[in-house]
């Protein structure tokens, strides 16, 4: 009962997106770009609240992609792509993790402003 | 002792009236120069009759004689400056009075102070010389023989007293450039030291040696050069005392000048209230732009009209409550809709234009005729020995063509009181001989100088008087507040201290210096 609970709180704040990879010649493309990462500076992140946040952000999405498709939106906060976390890599890093030759399928956890400011004003009334 | 630059001189009150007496017998040249110079005159003769609106009966001033409507009068004329005739002569009087009762006594003073420092310092110089010569003449037989220490000491009392004599003369006997109302404190402490240390060695000369008819003479001698070092010593006492400690900057004053504003900053180190107000005064003439009561007259006019045309009844009976009537006059006065900012605007832009469009005009001619004139080399001069002119003439052939736009310009910026006929041509044959070109002729007209640069007369500002609520020969403190006045405006002096400064240091290692480079990349996945 407590795992329910907990889990339930950590999907209320974030979204599992599921996207398949979009084969064009001898690429496999997700259809977003992304920006951010330790190595980077994370004042000039116009996506992140907190602007000491170093972390993945989607920085544009292309039009009928894969990655809209499947509900990604710009400015969403990437935590997790299939499992490796990805709060604390650098740019090259959260790249090469998606962008593995071998896999067809990516699983994303990601959070949302919106998403979190909705469930807080639920919460609140 | 020459008085060339004394701020107070005896002939000061006698020049300053002959110089109202030669405006006139310009102002009469000028008329034949010109057929405007009318203008000039009349421009200022109409700042003492103001017409308030409401009135138009009360017109120049021949019909002043009209009764009736007097009692407004008084008000009109609150604007009377300088300019009219009356109250230059009753101005005049009272300088010249003033100056009678005040040289006499001013001089006394002076002199006596000088004769007693002179005769204090031939007494103190004669002295060690004294003091080696009278053993020698009164009882020479019993004197035991000195041989080569006293020869030596004989020198060196001798170049001793050479540096003395290099030393007081560099320091003390300068041509007095100032006449100040109180002693010089330090200088008359020194004075009363030198001659206690003098009378002591005197007396203890006396009791001991002349008395009892010493023989060492080799101690005598000692005794003289002991008395010229101390007194070395003293000289050395005295330039720290006179010259070296207002050296270091301690206040910074701020002069105001009280008609129209202008305001420098000087920095000064420790000084009594009365060397300071002669530092100020120095720098007075240099700094200032030069007095022009010519300049004041539109704002006083200005603010006559403002509260002329008002005038309190007593509506509720008998009662003389005099400040309430005034202060309701100034009230309405202020409620009044009047549009004289307007007016000052308006009038400020014509102004403003007025000059321009003259001076380009001045500037065009005054180039135009500086071209007419040709330097000739030395070779030149004797091949062509027929046109050539000195600089005067030359200054004079050329001067017609740009009289003119020079008179207008300097009619037009209120400064035609200031240049004559003459000094003008003198300044153009000046810049003749040193090969100016006509910007470096025309900056003396273009830019009101300093009072320095103009003929004495115009000064408007020869006897000072020092208006100090504290004594002034105290020493300066943060805060003092002290008046410079003269007859036709006042200098005040603000004074403050310059703030303690704490600096502290902060050492950085070179090699501390590091960057590194801050990137935000997007990469397309």
């Amino acid at each position: 009962p407590v795992i329910t609970i907990l889990s339930y709180f950590i999907s209320s704040f974030q979204q599992r997106i599921e996207i398949h990879k979009l084969r064009q010649g001898d690429n496999l493309i997700l259809g977003f770009s992304i920006g951010g990462g330790i190595d980077q500076d994370p004042t000039q992140n116009p996506f992140s609240e907190d602007k000491t946040d170093k972390g993945i952000y989607v920085t544009r999405v292309t039009e009928g992609g894969p990655a809209e498709v499947a509900g990604l939106q710009i400015g969403d906060k990437i935590m997790q792509v299939n499992g490796w976390d990805m709060t604390m890599v650098t740019h090259d890093q959260a790249r090469k993790r998606l962008t593995k030759r071998n896999e067809e399928v990516v699983r994303l956890l990601v959070t949302r402003q919106s998403l979190q400011k909705a469930v807080q004003q639920s919460m609140m009334s | 002792m020459s008085t060339a630059m004394d701020t107070e001189s005896t002939y000061s009150g006698y020049s300053h009236y002959s110089g109202h007496s030669k405006k006139a017998h310009r102002q009469g040249r000028d008329r034949h120069k010109s057929p405007r110079s009318k203008d000039g005159s009349r421009s200022e003769k109409s700042v003492t009759i103001q017409t308030p609106p409401a009135e138009p009966l009360l017109g120049n001033d021949a019909s002043r004689a009209e009764e009736g409507q007097d009692d407004n009068w008084g008000e009109t004329t609150t604007a009377i400056t300088g300019t009219s005739e009356h109250s230059i002569s009753q101005e005049d009087i009272a300088r010249i009075s003033k100056d009678l009762e005040d040289s006499v006594g001013l001089d006394c003073k002076r002199y006596l102070g000088l004769t007693v420092a002179a005769v204090l310092g031939l007494l103190v110089f004669l002295t060690p010389i004294a003091f080696i010569l009278l053993p020698q003449i009164l009882w020479r037989d019993d004197l035991e023989p000195c041989g080569t220490v006293c020869e030596g000491l004989f020198i060196s009392v001798a170049f001793k007293l050479l540096i003395l004599l290099i030393g007081t003369w560099a320091l003390f006997f300068r041509q007095p450039k100032a006449d100040l109302p109180r002693v010089f404190v330090f200088r008359a402490l020194l004075l009363v030291l030198i001659f206690l240390f003098v009378f002591s060695y005197w007396l203890f000369y006396g009791v001991r040696i002349l008395d009892s008819k010493d023989t060492n003479y080799q101690g005598i001698v000692q005794y003289a050069v002991s008395l010229v070092d101390a007194l070395l010593f003293i000289h050395y006492l005295a330039i720290v005392l006179l010259e070296l400690r207002q050296l270091q900057p301690t206040f910074t004053v701020k002069v105001v000048r009280s008609t129209d504003g202008e305001s420098r900053y000087y920095s000064l180190g420790h000084l009594s209230i009365q060397r300071a107000a002669l530092v100020v005064l120095e720098n007075y003439y240099r700094d200032f732009t030069v007095y022009n009561p010519a300049l004041l007259t539109a704002s006083k006019s200005r603010a006559a009209k403002h509260m002329a045309g008002l005038k309190v009844y007593n509506v509720d009976g008998p009662g003389n409550n005099a400040s309430g009537q005034s202060r309701a006059m100034i009230a309405a006065a202020a409620r009044r809709r009047d549009s004289s900012h307007n007016e000052l605007y308006y009038e400020e832009a014509d102004h403003e234009r007025r000059v321009k469009k003259r001076r380009a005009r001045l500037v065009v001619a005054v180039e135009e005729a500086f071209t007419h004139i040709k330097r000739l080399q030395a070779e030149e001069q004797q091949k062509a020995p027929g046109e050539m002119m000195d600089p005067r003439e030359a200054a004079q052939a050329i001067f017609p063509s740009m009289a003119r736009a020079l008179q207008k310009y300097l009619r037009t910026t209120r400064q035609q009181q200031y240049h004559s006929m003459e000094s003008i041509l003198q300044h153009l044959s000046f810049c003749i001989t040193n090969n100016m070109t006509p910007k470096a002729f025309l900056e003396r007209y273009l830019n009101s100088g300093p009072t320095l640069q103009y003929d004495r007369d115009r000064w408007f500002s020869k006897q000072w008087t020092l208006v100090s609520e504290e004594a002034v020969t105290s020493g300066l403190q943060d805060g003092i507040v002290f008046v410079l006045k003269c007859l036709d405006f006042n200098l005040v002096v603000n004074v403050k201290k310059i703030p303690f400064i704490k600096l502290s240091e902060e050492f950085i290692d070179p090699k501390s210096h590091k960057f590194v480079l801050r990137l935000q990349s997007e990469t397309s996945v």
